[in-house]
């Protein structure tokens, strides 16, 4: 959504040769045909057909004709009280990871922003989580997290904090420890991007509010902030969007346990799915995730646009 | 700018701790898939394994049939990546050049689709891919993956078309170029080193990607690198670390060769095509 805002606005600052309003002639259309067939043949028309089988009795593997059931996999779901806890977990986890992440994004990207040595290490480094599948970094932490062979427990035990424990499977450590994975595997990305968004802030602004004597908040407060919060703004709500809709990272690591401690809703709607074969029940979860993710996100949205044009003048 | 030294200091510590926190499980990874078993089964494990050994590498190879799942993987990723751009620099040409409400319509695609659970996608794929004889195939899995790189590919590649001038084709024009004609020698020639980064990237995406792979592929002979490594862990959650570890590593070196070369221009990219400068 603020993507689209935002190169439109751009758009609109300037207009340009290239926005050329005509119709697409006949070589347009030999242009566009090859990606438009199979976007409509094979995202378009699976995701209404995914809309409806939410108000269907479809199952796997069965003889009968599925049925039209209207509304009845809600009302279903509105009393799974098994679902909406993996929604809360879901939630939790989704601001867990998103919060931290930009935070401990920002602080990189002004840091790398700044004439430090070691910067292409940092650079380097950064790749890392983000090219990595992640099957690899769920593998990878489980090593980590491992109490007897892990890295973890192992430096506890240096420091004389106790004998460690094993952090996966315990029922109070699960959640937070897949959450800081989830951290170190989307900061990179986050970094990069707002580092982008960095050096696309005016240099001359940042140096005259220096020659006035603006100490380093301030000019970030008033310099920096307002330049990089379009891209802030869109990287927080994608990182929001894809958190909430994880799964591979917390499938490798905890498979949902223990005892549903990190069931998150995509790993709960891919066992009814496709261990327990409930496609209908299974399609109409994930109806109801977008629907309160897209109300959230759009609260967000509306309350940092709002904010603004509000507050900032002063 | 200037700053001042205990300012520098603490600079420098935080970006030591960034490189720390980022660095420590990679090097965690590796040191375990060079230790020996005994070491791994001991107390105490060492940050540099005591008696360095590949066994994990052989006894990974043994295990699991990782050389035929690298083979599926490669496979299934050099075709959606190469099928991708090819059908996606067209379309993202058009959005680039043309606002047309064809364009607006495949931009907002591009974002609605970012937002949709998996779920609600995977299940009627499942369906519609069970009835053309296509689950379990790695033809249904590319299918699959180009649809699923494209929204990226396409907000690229939109971002790399507005980086060439108009004017060069307007002038192309003028010469007697045709419309065909222009695009093959003027503008294809100057996208083609963003259109090579976004296969790359559309190739990464792919060789790393696990849930449609997870649903979609059934026997050990088709199954991709991730759904492989996840049988290294047994049905108790207890894996042998040392294999696992070693085939972990082998697994990332791709993407993490293919994404060193290319990470400048992917970052470009990205906001190329968010803000136009």
């Amino acid at each position: 959504m603020t993507l689209v805002t935002a190169t439109e606005r751009s758009a609109q600052g300037a207009p340009r040769a290239e926005g050329d309003r005509r119709p697409p002639d006949r070589g347009a259309w030999f242009l566009v045909l090859p990606a438009l067939i199979p976007i409509l043949v094979l995202s378009v028309g699976p995701l209404l057909y995914g809309i409806l089988l939410a108000f269907t009795d479809a199952q796997s593997g069965r003889t009968r004709a599925t049925q039209w059931i209207g509304g009845l996999n809600f009302q279903d779901l509105l009393h799974d009280t098994l679902f909406w806890e993996s929604f809360r977990i879901g939630l939790v986890w989704a601001v867990g990871v998103t919060v931290p992440q930009f935070l401990l994004a920002l602080g990189l990207a002004l840091l790398l922003d700044q004439d430090l040595k070691l910067r292409w290490l940092a650079r380097a480094l950064a790749i890392i989580p983000w090219a990595m599948p992640e099957v690899v970094v769920g593998v990878m932490w489980r090593l980590v997290y491992n109490p007897d062979a892990g890295v973890l427990n192992e430096t506890l035990r240096t420091f004389g904090l106790g004998d460690g424990r094993d952090w996966l499977s315990g029922l109070s450590t699960a959640l937070p420890a897949v959450i800081v994975v989830g951290v170190w595997a989307g900061m990179p990305q986050t970094t990069v991007t707002l580092l982008a968004g960095l050096q696309n802030t005016p240099r001359e602004l940042h140096e005259a509010a220096a020659m006035d004597g603006a100490g380093a908040w301030r000019r970030f407060r008033t310099v920096t902030w307002p330049a990089l919060r379009p891209v802030a703004l869109a990287i927080t709500a994608l990182n929001f969007i894809w958190n909430f809709n994880s799964f591979a990272l917390v499938y490798v690591l905890t498979s949902g346990g223990p005892g549903g401690r990190t069931r998150l809703p995509m790993l709960f709607a891919y066992e009814e799915a496709f261990r327990y074969g409930q496609f209908g029940y299974a399609a109409a979860m994930g109806l109801v995730m977008v629907a309160v993710i897209s109300l959230l996100l759009a609260l967000f949205l509306v309350g940092r646009l709002k904010e603004r044009t509000g507050g900032d003048r002063a | 700018m200037r700053t001042s030294t205990t300012g520098r200091v603490g600079q420098y510590a935080a970006l030591f701790a960034y490189l720390v926190f980022l660095a420590f499980p990679f090097l965690w990874l590796v040191s375990t898939a060079f230790k020996s078993p005994r070491e791994l089964g001991s107390l105490h494990p060492t940050w540099i394994p005591r008696d360095p050994t590949l066994d994990n590498f052989r006894q990974a190879f043994d295990e699991q049939p990782l050389l035929r799942a690298a083979g599926n993987s490669l496979l299934a990723a050099s075709a959606a990546a190469v099928i991708a751009v090819l059908i996606a620099t067209p379309l993202a040409y058009v959005m680039a050049r043309h606002r047309t409400r064809l364009a607006k319509a495949a931009t907002g695609w591009v974002v609605v689709s970012q937002a949709f659970p998996l779920v609600l996608v995977i299940i009627p794929l499942f369906l519609v891919l069970k009835n053309l004889h296509l689950i379990n195939s790695l033809v249904g899995l590319v299918l699959v993956y180009v649809v699923w790189a494209l929204p990226f590919a396409l907000w690229m590649l939109v971002g790399y078309v507005r980086a060439v001038p108009t004017e060069l084709e307007e002038a192309a024009a003028v010469d007697g170029a045709g419309r065909l004609r222009t695009l093959v020698s003027v503008t294809a020639p100057l996208l083609a080193p963003g259109i090579v980064a976004t296969a790359l990237f559309a190739f990464i995406t792919a060789w790393n990607e696990f849930f449609f792979a997870l649903v979609l592929l059934k026997t050990a002979d088709k199954q991709t690198l991730p759904v492989v490594l996840t049988h290294f862990i047994g049905a108790e959650g207890v894996a042998d670390l040392g294999p696992l570890a070693a085939a972990a590593f082998l697994a990332t070196l791709p993407s993490l060769i293919i994404f060193a070369i290319i990470q400048r221009r992917i970052t470009g990219g990205m906001l190329a095509g968010a803000v136009k400068s």
